[in-house]
């Protein structure tokens, strides 16, 4: 197949399309207005239904509505709207649907700024609704892998009948890249338990309330072991350069593609620079950066935060001594020369 | 022998928790008997809200989903989208409609989304104790109107059919008064046209329904039924407030 030029946006919505998703409810916000606008196209061009809800809330719920009723269905947001949309996220969660959700992470806290920021990784990766749950959360660095983890989602959302997070940014929500695209699902799983209509078969119903003592700690207990496959099963991470190295930068997303380019700068000087990146940022690779960090005397954190992957980093190390952090907090996005002055003072 | 009164095919055997002459329990027949009456058991897809109806899934013999507090007209849209030819309602009590969940309810009704909407006004939270709802008639005493619903501190109640006639997605409002037989038989038309209207594709309708909630009105359930037709009609008062097959309205 031909490759595509497109943006973050774009690549996300047509992976979501050749995914097998039929549904869409998304709002307007900057950086991400791309998204529905070209969804309302595209959509229905592929038998879909695209709707612009009239806040966060309603297109969470109206994707709940959807994925009950056994379609493959996505939203789409950035910070204060993924706000909004915790309620349904928690409730999907809890009456285990799946679905899929795409950050194009802005600063915050508040209204913030529109530019590129990884501010919500606590918000991912700790639930963000109320509630004892977990979500998957993918974090592309490119404009190709947003398309490839929308794609991805979708099936990680059916098979464990839970919403997954894509967690992106502004700047690959807008970068303009070439994308290979692949071929469209032939077969979507089937779902039983959807409502349909109950013809030939007892009725289904879809909750997450149960009254009677010790029904919710066990459906609780039931979710938690599914979490626990998930860890099992779905870490993804990436390393770079990580044999023989003195320093270790940790990055994620569009943070750790330009970390790695000030990584290939020290190693032209001479300096032993390693990179690691985790993808899914729950689960989070402990093990696997752990064994990294055992190797090196020195490690940089690198985000565009305060420092929040920064606490799994410290749990993965088990006490690291020499663990620094640089960070951007205020949506500015690092040049590689910055990561490299921050490389070469520790 | 002849079978002279049954439980209809679309309620379960499951006996209904709700307290002594409360209106859920004859809305949730009403429902069932229209949905066999038309056939439409096998094809039928409800949201239940949050509050006492939310074990609706419980009583109804179909396939139901929860909903978040006053998302049932969301989720009742992305169902319907996904599934245009089934029937999908909502069932949804006056917190849950007019209060946390009013952007839902105009837009689904501006989107003219083919949905029915069973909303079951008894002017209090029931499930919660009885505090002041958006259809709490002034000068009621509720368990956060202890002196009773002033409107300089607590405004006034909102009448929801009146408010969303100006919407051209509605093809059919009527508001009914659960408080006797004729009642009971107007309240069983009402909903068996709004399921007929959403399955000609007519738009989106709604019933609402004035309810008993005895408990939290600290009333016998006979002189509940007595203050619907006594005084909760003086506030919301029954009739067609819109119809697209009639010139009658009003």
């Amino acid at each position: 197949m031909k490759s595509l030029l497109l943006n973050g946006c774009e690549a996300a919505a047509e992976a979501a399309i050749a995914a097998g998703c039929r549904f869409y409810a998304g709002y307007p916000i900057t950086p991400q207005n791309r998204f529905p606008e070209y969804m309302s196209f595209r959509l229905p061009q592929s038998g879909g239904v695209f709707l612009q809800a009239e806040s966060e809330l309603a297109a969470i719920n109206m994707v709940f509505g959807a994925a009950a009723a056994g379609a493959r269905a996505l939203t789409s947001s950035s910070s204060p709207g993924i706000s909004l949309k915790q309620e349904g996220i928690s409730y999907l969660a809890g009456c285990e649907l799946p679905a899929v959700i795409i950050n194009m992470n802005r600063a915050g806290p508040g209204l913030g700024d529109v530019t590129p920021s990884q501010s919500d990784y606590f918000q991912s990766t700790r639930g963000g609704g109320h509630g004892d749950y977990r979500t998957i959360v993918l974090a592309p660095w490119s404009v190709q892998e947003i398309y490839d983890f929308t794609y991805l989602a979708f099936d990680l959302a059916d098979r464990y009948r839970n919403p997954v997070l894509i967690l992106s940014d502004g700047m690959v929500a807008q970068l303009l890249e070439p994308v290979h695209p692949r071929n469209g699902m032939k077969k979507l799983p089937q779902k039983k338990w959807a409502l349909t209509g109950c013809r030939g078969r007892k009725p289904n119903s879809i909750k997450s309330l149960f009254l009677t003592p010790g029904v919710l700690e066990t459906h609780n207990w039931k979710l938690a072991r599914k979490y626990e496959r998930m860890e099992k099963r779905e870490v993804r991470w990436e390393s770079y350069l990580c044999e023989k190295m003195e320093l270790l930068i940790v990055s994620f997303g569009i943070c750790a593609r330009i970390a790695r380019e000030a990584m290939e700068q020290a190693r032209r000087e001479g300096l032993r620079v390693g990179l690691f990146r985790p993808i899914t940022l729950w689960p989070f690779p402990y093990r696997q950066l752990k064994s990294c960090l055992e190797k090196v005397s020195k490690v940089l954190v690198v985000e565009l935060n305060l420092g929040q992957m920064l606490d799994d980093v410290k749990i993965a190390s088990g006490g690291h001594s020499r663990i620094f952090f640089y960070g951007r907090p205020g949506g500015g996005v690092p040049t590689p020369e910055e990561i490299l002055k921050e490389i070469k003072k520790k | 022998m002849k079978a002279l009164f049954t439980r209809p095919r679309s309620l379960t055997s499951n006996v209904m928790i709700y307290c002594p002459g409360c209106g859920h329990g004859l809305v949730h027949r009403l429902v069932a008997e229209v949905i066999d009456e038309l056939g439409l058991r096998e094809r039928t897809i409800g949201v239940a809200p949050v509050g006492c109806a939310v074990l609706a899934y419980n009583y109804w013999n179909f396939d139901v989903t929860e909903a978040a507090h006053g998302r049932p007209p969301a989720v009742a849209t992305g169902i319907k989208r996904v599934l245009p030819d089934r029937l999908v309602f909502t069932y949804q009590g006056d917190g849950d409609l007019a209060a946390i969940g009013t952007a839902e309810i105009i837009h689904a009704a501006a989107r003219g989304e083919k949905i029915s909407v069973i909303f079951v006004n008894n002017a209090v939270y029931g499930m919660t104790r009885g505090q002041m709802a958006p259809t709490t008639p002034l000068g009621l005493k509720t368990t956060t109107t202890p002196s009773g619903r002033d409107p300089d501190l607590h405004g006034y109640p909102i009448r929801v059919c009146e408010l969303l006639t100006s919407l051209e997605g509605v093809c059919y409002l009527e508001r009914v008064a659960v408080d006797s037989v004729p009642g009971i038989l107007k309240a069983r038309q009402a909903i068996r046209k709004t399921f007929t209207y959403q399955l000609e594709n007519r738009g989106f309708s709604l019933v609402e329904l004035l309810c008993s909630c005895p408990t939290n009105w600290k009333m016998t359930p006979s002189q509940a039924m007595k203050w619907i037709g006594q005084e909760m009609v003086k506030w919301f008062p029954p009739g067609v407030y819109k119809d697209v097959d009639s010139t009658n309205q009003g």
